[in-house]
Order: structure tokens, then sequence, then C-alpha cells
């Protein structure tokens, strides 16, 4: 016989989440209340002697499926508002009494039957493999075509064609000479690295500094350092004014540094 | 406690399941409607299976289950595509085909 607790803790588990498919607004929460609805359906199964759908019910819907539709919602629906507007008049009720008229049917008749429960096989995996390889073999192989069927449908559905030739490397690197820019990479910042110097320009082989070698970030900060400024403080540590330049520059005797322009007046 | 009781409980999951087809109109949140009506067959198929003492309900459910996952795809699918059409998944916004 099955626990009366488990069946109202299942029942309670299931149908007040499910509700939330007729009054919840925002789909991701909807989806979060199937789950918990296929992991009460789950105790359910395990609580009927069926212990392998059980486990079988929690990978497949709440790991793979309802992963699925909360993947698909992220990727088209998650911020979609729901209009709410009738287009069928009365199409409100309409459902609800029609739902309610399922209902009612199938429990009125459910509740006339009575059957006594013969003693129960547990459904197992072996017991389940024995039935399934032998009795309903062909089905499992008509499944097995159509699971590719599905994933070759789906990859045809979501496929969409290619209007445009694909660009090759050479014909992306000829536009960008035509268009003027920089055929190479961007120099990295950092000459006369003393501290994290990343406000220090490159230089050019004519020994210039390559301004936009350093990042736009630090440029509209005015935290950039200028490469020459910086050389004169490195190789005059013994300057006494030493901590009295701007710019972080570093004292001959300590670590720190002092603040740089346009750092004091953002603390 | 009987486990007809399950089967009732099946018969609620699936009449709150087609109402949310008939009401919504997401059409994700409609497709969440006729996944809890599978469930909810299932449910009733492991019902009986335990009522009967025989394993052939267990072994539909997974038959269910197995449909249920291809069917997920397909239509999951089929609702990408139609984003990508009409930038809507909204299930009334196709009836304007019909003028």
């Amino acid at each position: 016989m099955v626990s009366p607790v488990l069946f109202w803790v299942v029942a309670i588990l299931t149908v007040v989440p499910a509700l939330s498919l007729l009054f919840a607004r925002k789909a991701v929460h909807i989806a979060m209340s199937i789950v918990c609805v296929m992991v009460g359906l789950a105790a359910a199964y395990v609580g009927l002697d069926a212990p392998f759908l059980g486990v079988v019910q929690i990978v497949v819907y709440t790991g793979a499926v309802m992963m699925l539709f909360l993947f698909v919602l992220m990727l088209v629906g998650v911020d979609q508002r729901e209009d709410t507007r009738e287009t069928i008049k009365g199409q409100r009720w309409i459902a609800f009494f029609t739902a309610g008229g399922i209902a009612f049917l199938l429990i009125s008749v459910l509740g006339r039957v009575s059957i006594a429960p013969q003693a129960a096989r547990v459904g197992n995996p072996e017991e389940i493999a024995l039935v399934l390889f032998g009795r309903y073999v062909l089905v499992m192989e008509v499944l097995g075509a159509l699971l590719i069927t599905a994933a070759v449908g789906a990859l045809i559905m979501t496929h969409t064609p290619r209007l445009t030739p694909r660009r090759t490397q050479s014909e992306v690197q000829a536009a960008r000479v035509l268009a003027g820019a920089d055929p190479v990479n961007k120099p990295m910042p950092g000459v006369f690295a003393r501290h994290n110097a990343l406000d220090v320009p490159a230089r050019d082989p004519e020994g210039k500094p390559i301004e936009h070698s350093v990042s736009r970030v630090l440029e509209a900060r005015h935290q950039m350092s200028d490469g020459d400024e910086f050389r004169t403080r490195l190789e005059n540590t013994s300057n006494p004014e030493d901590s009295q330049l701007p710019n972080g520059a570093p004292s001959a005797d300590s670590d720190e540094r002092t603040p740089r322009i346009g750092e004091e007046d953002q603390k | 406690m009987n486990p007809i009781n399950f089967v009732i409980l099946a018969a609620i999951l699936f009449s709150i399941g087609s109402a949310a087809v008939l009401l919504r109109r997401n059409a994700i949140v409609a497709f969440m409607g006729v996944e809890l009506m599978l469930n909810a067959a299932n449910l009733a198929l492991v019902a009986f299976s335990r009522i009967h003492g025989q394993l052939d309900g267990q072994v539909m459910a997974f038959f269910v289950m197995v449909v249920a996952a291809a069917e997920v795809v397909v239509g999951l699918a089929i609702i990408i595509a139609l984003f990508r059409a009409r930038q809507t998944i909204s299930l009334d916004e196709p009836a304007e085909l019909k003028g």
C-alpha cells in the first residue's frame, strides 16, 4: 500500500506549483514551478514502486527538458510581455469552464472505480529491461529512429542559410588596410616598467610615444604618464623632491607612490 | 491508501495543464502546459501499473517520456524559428494571417 503521507506531500508539491501555469506572470517563475512539479512526480513514482522511472523522471525532465525550456526562454522570450487582452470574447471563462469540466468528468468516473490492488512488482532496472527488450523490443527500435529524426528535424528547423559569402582572412586584412586602420595589432603599453606601467605609452622606432597604446579608460581619467617624465624620475631617484612629484613617481626608499593627477578628486 | 488516488491527482494535473494550453498566449508557457498533461498521463500509467501489479504501464510511461523528449526538441525548434521570423512568441500573432 502507498503511504498516505507520501500521497498528500506529493499532491501539494505538484498541484500548488502547477497552478502557477495559470496565474504566474513571468515565464521563468512558471518554468521553475514546473521543475518542482517534476520532482514531486518523481517522488510519486518511487512511492508507486517504480524507482527506475523516478530516476529517469529526474534526469530527463528536470535535468534535460526543463533546462532546455529555460535555455530557450532566455534565448527568445524572457523579456516578452504577454498581452492579456482577449482576442476571442470570453476565452478565459471558456477555458476555465472546459478544464473544470474535464476535471469533473474524470474525477466523477474515477471516484466510482474500485479495483483491489494486486501485489506490487517493483520496477527496478532489471525488471524493466526484461520487459523492454522482451515484448517491446520493436517499439524500442522505432523510438531510436524517432529520436534521431527529432534531432535532425531540430537542426533543420533552426538552421539559417548564409546570405553573404564567407569572408576569408586575407579579405578581412585587405579591407582593414583599405580603411586606413593599423594593419597589425596595437602596441602594448609599459615601457620603463617600474610599477604596473599600463599608464606609460609604448614608443615607436623613432622614440616618440604612441599615445593610443594606453587604455582609453586611463586617458579619460587623466591617469596617463609621460614616458620621458617617468624616465627622469627613475634615473634620478635620489631627488629629495621625489615625493612631491605627480603621476605616481616611486621614491628611492619606499614602494609607496604619490597619488596621480585626477586621482585625488575622485576619492 | 489506494493507488487510485494518484490517478485522481493525475486527472487534476491534466486539467490544469489543459487550462494552461487554452488560456496562455506565450508559446513556451502553453508548451509547458502540454508537458504537464503528458506527465499527468505518465502518473496515471504508473499508478495503473501499480494497481495491476504489471510492469507494462511503467514501460509505456518510459516510452511517453522518450516521445515527450523528442517532442520538446522539435517544438522548441519551431518556437525559435517562429521567433526568428516574427520577433514574437505570442500564439495570437500568427492569427493575423487570416486577414
